[in-house]
């Protein structure tokens, strides 16, 4: 194991586009996005269960993809686009995936939560209309221990209507 | 009911029947805690990041079992970025959940347990660099013999891995007789013989294990935790830390998941306040989840031997029980995991006399004790399975036989338990019915089959954790001249809805929504004692105490309105915000003017609620557990595919019905019933708390096979089948509105079922968890040979009971109390007791 | 929280100038691409370089062509880039198999196919954290002198994890070697060594840039994974198989490989020849189950019992070849993956 003091120092900076702000951050070097979004951005909604890929608990979306903060390095990020929980409401109103989890009991502990908002979000935006098996291998990098999954899928399903009914022509 | 005079009698009816409903309760509802959980804003201890805060990391053993010679720190304090070093001898106070169970240190000052027992702790300014220091902390061990489970523990009483207990390494041994159980096996026809084991396995919360502690302003301690029971932390801090407990707020943050987990005062949350105190500064630590699984506190492995007497009818003339436990290293619950591993199984079935005989041994792993359905979910699983066993034999239908040998409802059992409201039959007949159980079971083609099995569970434990006269939950509520309501109480959310809990009782007797209250839970400064989130009492317990404090709220607040409006208090009604005359409801007030009309006649409007269970006739020693103000049942059948071949083994649907009395918010309850399935058939298929012992002759090592959440086998999206779920509402007139518990119950009768369904698929009978296939396969290799198709256990070990203590059921005549002389079942027997 | 160590961090633009750096370094550099393999093993200080070269902005190494001679893909397409392409939907369906079935989605959309093929190899004893490695003494892959799956050997037993490469193998596939000074083609299958510790013959400077497919015009393949559960867990035995069938169904070429049951994929030569000739029939197919099934010698350091999975080894080439000779084991496959859509 190493010994040398750790390096305390911010040294690197990176330049992000966090939740639609520009955003300058600089951070010790070994962090990983993870580690930047809540000590250094102070973005404490994306949640760790292990670090290691384990668990799905830290997913965010990198360029509107479901990626693992746990295993990116921040260097990597620079110049990307980050969708974090704190991001997916807008103007004031929640998500409809956010009411839809709300409202049907999907948020038991709620520390899974994040991650599985925005990996829906995610599937939602590349295929609106996704099939019970889809949105369970969608979300199968998400582990809940509280749910059983089965409310999750539901207002999934329910979030996937609401979003119809709003892209309506003339709704 | 008001007896109007003016109006037509029917109307009346109707419009009472209007007043009278229930707004809040009953109705599915957004949680009160959604929209933080959904927005990311609820914090998490690990969330809390504070100026000038420090990370703490803990140094733990490599050594399954050993002496500490010495430490040396030096090195490590020397190390940039460190600012503190603990060892054991900086909080030798020993603490532990159980009061005769005061085993733990939060370091160990001279002696490790298991691998991952901590030894030292580093305070840094960065995480990482207290990581890098612990490995410049020197410690010189000397190694002692390794015990790696009960048998071993039985066959080696040197080294004790603790110096008190019964004898040797055997922490607690139960012998409880209730009957002449020899006379029940005499009048039986046929008797059954069977053996089980339960693997043990953990809860593995997403939340890892995490506590910040300060020294506040005023120079006093207050610690964010992830805890299950801050007010048995705030005790234990106080202890080791020999500080007033006045002196101390425990703030239990919102649990990001429990089960069980976080219901112990942990080393981790000792040593962060010790540092704190120490450095005038914050101290954090978030475990990594490798240390979460030495944490542990999980299911315990236990042995199981099953002798039942059966008449041709399915009458149960006599059963004998006896389990074998492992304990790991500590006490922790163990005491009482230990007497719930025989509490239970007489509540369901009944049972005239029951023979209970219960051993726990310390080994050298992490520490056992609650898991959802806390002892009580090992021997539910040996019994389900031989029912299944008996009906075959006396070729009956598994649901037909349970529903013949039902207890009936408020029977007082073998062991002096007083059943509630019994809903088991009515589970049993809806699980049947929406299975389509008749149609499937011994019919489904080779390969498919189904299986059922039933359980019960208490809503809340009976008696505290330690003695003591006072209620067990406490309510203070607040209501100011703006309307708003805010509830303070102890309770602490894990996860399961125990603010809605609250809020939804308060808003429904007080006729406001869930929106209008304010809820402070967790929290030991504000709210009065709660004791906890586990053995499923928060809604039962915490819910009457609030259901009392609103009560008080309303009568003062219809003397105030009753006044004004010159209508009789028995005619006003609280609904819609409003409070108005039932018979003309147009005359009223708002619910903001009633706070203003009451806090103008009484003064400021603040009342309290609080509950204490009724006592319990099991005045034996060690009938303090079991004990209940009454009990869930449940029923489920599960269907499975089993590969012949292989034993690879699906499940494509489980029906569960879960009687609640009634359901408070349905759609938290069908969530608390689809997670306790959930967990359940992880137990039932994959998840497992493994060791590996390395060869003798070159290490002495023992250490979790894989402490991660990769190996550590949780079922995901994709594994989980469908679930049907039937909530059976009688309400029962213990609970808050007739609620009984839904968090733990549901999950018992998944595992039984799981392996019913196993047999009733290929034929065999795995009677052990998990249910895999590799044991299916060496199953089905015994049945193709010809003999036992099973896989399981095929003996239970000696042991040395002591003396039963005999207590005659209530149909003996018997009075709760034990008629032979409680002795000492050895001259060694020692209890750690609570120093204070 | 687990924390990586310190390291310097080097973001070449292009492959020359990430060959260079590779060679300066030596063995003390690793290269990242999609990190979810290399990342964990460095939190668990399984490994710790000093530099870590990322591929993320390197030019061209993101791109599939579709060639007459046959496909090239680069070495950092993802995953789920590849799970994605209907253009392994036919001869090379055992490759977007293998690949859509990689952990979860989350990770396939950030690991590579390169990154896949190189994996480090696995074993119980290896994947822990340095904590619990000291308390085990360590092993012989990392810091330790025994072998704790095999005591008595003097070789390391972790075991081959990867996906992808079974099923590129099946395939006849290539890759391509790039360092400052050469660059080689070497046949997929010659790339590992048996030898849990030393399982790669690519030299710590070369930079693995692409896979080379030959045109898979009549041919059939597919790929077969054995894990606990639907989604998260690596291999711990898969079985992928490709023939060539000609008229009547005759076998005119086949290939199978075992994977996760040993240090580096296992080629079931014997196995394969036996179906060279004859229809795919019941009992072409037990025989080359059984052929390939003796190859398969698992051992104590997965998940599974290791007896259990030898057994399910043929079993799943009987599916395998099954299936490819046009059979319906959908049944058997989603009940096994538990993933509705392979």
């Amino acid at each position: 194991m190493a010994t040398a003091p750790a390096e305390s120092q911010k040294t690197a900076r990176i330049k992000i586009t966090l939740n639609g702000e520009e955003t300058d951050v600089s951070f010790a070097p070994y962090k990983t996005l993870l580690e930047v979004l809540r000590e250094d951005l102070g973005h404490t909604g994306t949640k760790h269960g292990c670090e290691l890929g384990e668990c799905g608990a830290c997913a965010v979306l990198l360029d509107g993809k479901p990626v693992l903060s746990c295993l990116l390095l921040a260097w990597e990020c620079d110049g990307c686009s980050i969708t974090t929980i704190e991001g997916l409401g807008s103007n004031g109103r929640l998500h409809p995936l956010q009411s839809a989890f709300a409202n049907l009991g999907a948020a038991q502990c709620g520390y899974c939560t994040p991650g599985i908002l925005l990996t829906a979000k995610a599937l939602l935006d590349e295929n609106p209309h996704p099939s019970r098996d889809q949105i369970r291998e969608a979300l199968s990098g998400n582990l809940c221990r509280c749910t059983g999954y089965l409310q999750i899928f539901e207002a999934v399903e329910a979030a996937m209507v609401q979003i119809a009914e709003w892209k309506k022509p003339g709704a | 009911m008001p007896n109007p005079t003016e109006s037509p009698a029917v109307e009346v009816v109707e419009l009472q029947l209007e007043t009278d409903r229930l707004r809040v309760i009953g109705v599915p509802r957004r949680r009160v805690d959604a929209r933080a959980k959904v927005t990311g804003q609820t914090r998490y201890a690990d969330d809390i990041f504070l100026p000038r805060m420090a990370y703490c990391k803990l140094l733990r053993s490599p050594h399954p079992h050993a002496r500490i010679q010495k430490i040396d720190s030096s090195r490590a304090l020397a190390h940039p970025g460190v600012y503190l070093v603990l060892t054991g001898k900086d909080l030798p106070i020993e603490y532990g959940i159980i009061p005769v169970s005061q085993d733990e240190q939060a370091l160990c000052l001279d002696h490790v347990r298991h691998v991952g027992d901590p030894v030292a702790a580093v305070v840094a300014r960065e995480e990482l660099t207290a990581l890098e220091a612990l490995d410049l902390i020197d410690v010189e061990y000397e190694i002692l013999t390794t015990v790696s489970d009960p048998e071993e523990a039985l066959a080696t009483p040197e080294p004790r891995i603790h110096d008190y207990g019964e004898e040797g390494n055997i922490h607690k041994r139960v012998n409880l007789e209730f009957g002449n159980v020899d006379e029940g096996f005499a009048e039986a026809d046929e008797i059954f013989e069977d053996f089980f084991f339960y693997q043990g396995n953990t809860h593995l919360p997403i939340e890892q294990h995490a506590s910040v502690a300060i020294k506040d302003p005023e120079g006093k301690l207050t610690i964010w935790s992830s805890t299950q029971t801050p007010h048995y932390l705030h005790r234990a801090l106080a202890k080791v830390l020999e500080m007033s407990p006045a002196h101390i707020r425990v703030i239990a943050t919102p649990n990001g998941g429990g089960f069980g987990g976080k219901s112990d005062p942990f080393n981790h949350e000792i040593v962060v306040a010790k540092a704190a105190l120490m450095l005038d500064r914050p101290v954090k630590i978030g475990l990594t989840r490798e240390e979460v699984f030495y944490c542990h506190r999980g299911r315990h492995p236990v042995l199981m031997r099953f002798k039942t007497g059966v008449k041709k009818d399915g009458t149960i003339t006599g059963m004998h029980l006896q389990t074998l436990i492992d304990g790991g290293a500590y006490g922790s619950y163990g005491v009482a995991s230990t007497f719930y591993t025989g509490a239970l199984q007489t509540t369901s079935y009944h049972v005239p006399r029951y023979h209970f005989q219960a051993c726990r041994a310390f080994t050298n792993k992490p520490p056992c004790g609650p898991k959802r359905g806390h002892g009580t979910v090992q021997p539910r699983f040996g019994q389900e399975i031989q029912l299944d066993k008996i009906a075959e034999k006396l070729k009956l239908d598994p649901a037909e036989l349970r529903l013949r040998i039902a207890e009936a409802p408020n029977a007082v059992t073998a062991n002096f338990l007083e059943l509630g409201t019994v809903g088991l039959r009515e589970c049993i007949r809806r699980v049947v019915k929406i299975s389509s159980w008749n149609e499937k079971f011994r019919k489904l083609p080779e390969g498919r089959g189904v299986g059922l099995a039933c359980s019960a569970y208490l809503t809340g434990a009976g008696l505290p954790i330690y003695w003591n006269a006072m209620p067990h939950s406490g309510v203070q509520l607040k209501l100011d001249r703006g309307g708003g309501i805010t509830i303070f109480c102890g309770a602490t959310e894990i996860g399961q809805g125990s603010d809605d809990v609250l809020a939804a009782i308060v808003a429904e007797v007080l006729g406001v929504t869930t929106f209008d209250i304010r809820i402070y839970t967790g929290d030991t400064d504000l709210g009065p004692v709660d004791l906890g989130s586990y053995s499923s009492r928060v809604t039962l317990m915490a819910g009457n105490a609030a259901m009392q404090a609103a009560e008080r709220a309303k009568a003062m607040l219809t003397e105030a309105v009753g006044a004004r409006l010159d209508v009789p208090k028995e005619r006003l009604r609280f609904a819609d915000q409003r409070v108005f005359d039932s018979a003309a409801p147009e005359k009223g007030v708002t619910f903001h003017e009633a706070v203003c009309l009451a806090e103008a006649r009484f003064g400021t409007v603040g009342t309290v609620g609080s509950y204490t269970p009724p006592r319990s006739p099991a005045q034996f020693k060690g009938g303090g557990v079991g004990p209940s103000p009454t009990y869930s049942y449940s029923a489920a059948v599960v269907e499975v595919t089993v590969n012949p071949v292989t034993g690879w083994i699906n499940v494509p649907k489980i029906w569960i019905a879960h009687d609640i009395g009634r359901a408070l918010n349905p759609a938290l309850a069908r969530g608390q019933v689809e997670g306790s399935v959930y967990m359940g058939l992880g137990e039932a298929l994959m998840e497992e708390q493994e060791f590996r012992r390395l060869p003798k002759r070159l290490s002495h090592a023992l250490v979790h096979k894989f402490p991660s959440i990769l190996e550590y086998k949780s079922p995901t999206s994709l594994d989980m089948p469908e679930i049907v779920v039937e909530l059976v509402e009688e309400p029962d007139p213990h609970g808050p509105f007739g609620a009984k518990e839904v968090g733990q119950g549901p999950l018992l009768p998944i595992m039984p079922a799981v392996a019913n369904a196993v047999y009733d698929a290929v034929g065999v009978r795995v009677d052990e968890v998990p249910i895999t296939p590799e044991k299916i396969v060496k199953a089905l290799a015994e049945k193709k040979a010809g003999r036992a198709p099973r896989f399981g256990p095929t003996y239970f070990p000696d042991v040395d009971w002591p003396e039963p203590l005999r207590v005659p059921p209530p149909w003996e005549g018997g009075d709760g109390r034990a008629v032979n002389e409680v002795r000492r079942s050895s001259s060694q027997r020692k209890e750690k007791v609570l120093r204070t | 929280m687990m924390r990586l160590p310190l390291f310097e961090f080097r973001a070449p633009r292009t492959l020359e100038e990430a060959a260079r750096i590779l060679d300066g370094e030596g063995t003390s550099a690793m290269l990242l691409a999609g990190g979810t393999d290399l990342l964990p093993n460095m939190k668990r200080r399984q490994q710790v370089p000093r530099t870590l070269v990322s591929l993320r902005h390197v030019g061209g190494l993101k791109e599939a062509q579709l060639t007459p001679s046959g496909l090239r893909l680069g070495a950092c397409l993802t995953l789920a880039d590849i799970a994605r392409d209907p253009r392994f939907r036919n001869g090379a369906s055992a490759l977007w198999q293998a690949a859509s079935q990689v952990a979860t989605p989350h990770i396939r959309t950030m690991a590579t196919l390169g990154g896949n093929i190189c994996l480090d190899t696995r074993c119980n004893y290896y994947d822990q954290s340095y904590e619990w490695r000291k308390a085990i003494n360590f092993c012989l892959k990392k810091d330790g002198i025994t072998c704790w799956v095999a005591p008595a050997s003097s070789k390391c037993m972790a075991v081959s994890s990867t996906d992808t490469a079974p099923a590129l193998i099946a395939l006849g596939a290539r890759v391509l070697l790039v360092s400052r000074a050469e660059e080689r083609e070497v046949p997929l299958c010659d790339l590992y060594n048996s030898d849990g510790s030393d399982y790669i013959r690519r030299r710590p400077n070369e930079i693995l840039t692409e896979v080379l497919l030959d045109s898979l015009r009549g041919w059939k393949s597919t790929y077969w994974k054995l894990r606990r559960r639907g989604s998260f867990d690596f291999p711990v035995l898969s079985v992928a198989a490709a023939v060539q069938l000609g008229n009547g169904g005759i076998a005119q070429d086949a290939r199978i490989v075992v994977g996760s049951v040993a240090s580096r994929p296992l080629v079931a030569t014997e196995a394969a020849k036996s179906l060279v000739g004859r229809p795919l029939d019941e009992e072409a197919i037990r025989e080359a189950a059984a052929l390939a099934g003796r190859i398969a010698k698992p051992l104590d350091n997965t998940d599974f019992d290791m007896s259990w999975r030898k057994k399910v080894a043929t079993e799943f080439v009987t599916y395998a070849l099954r299936e490819l000779r046009g059979e319906d084991v959908r049944t058997e496959r989603q009940r096994l993956t538990r993933y509705p859509f392979v």
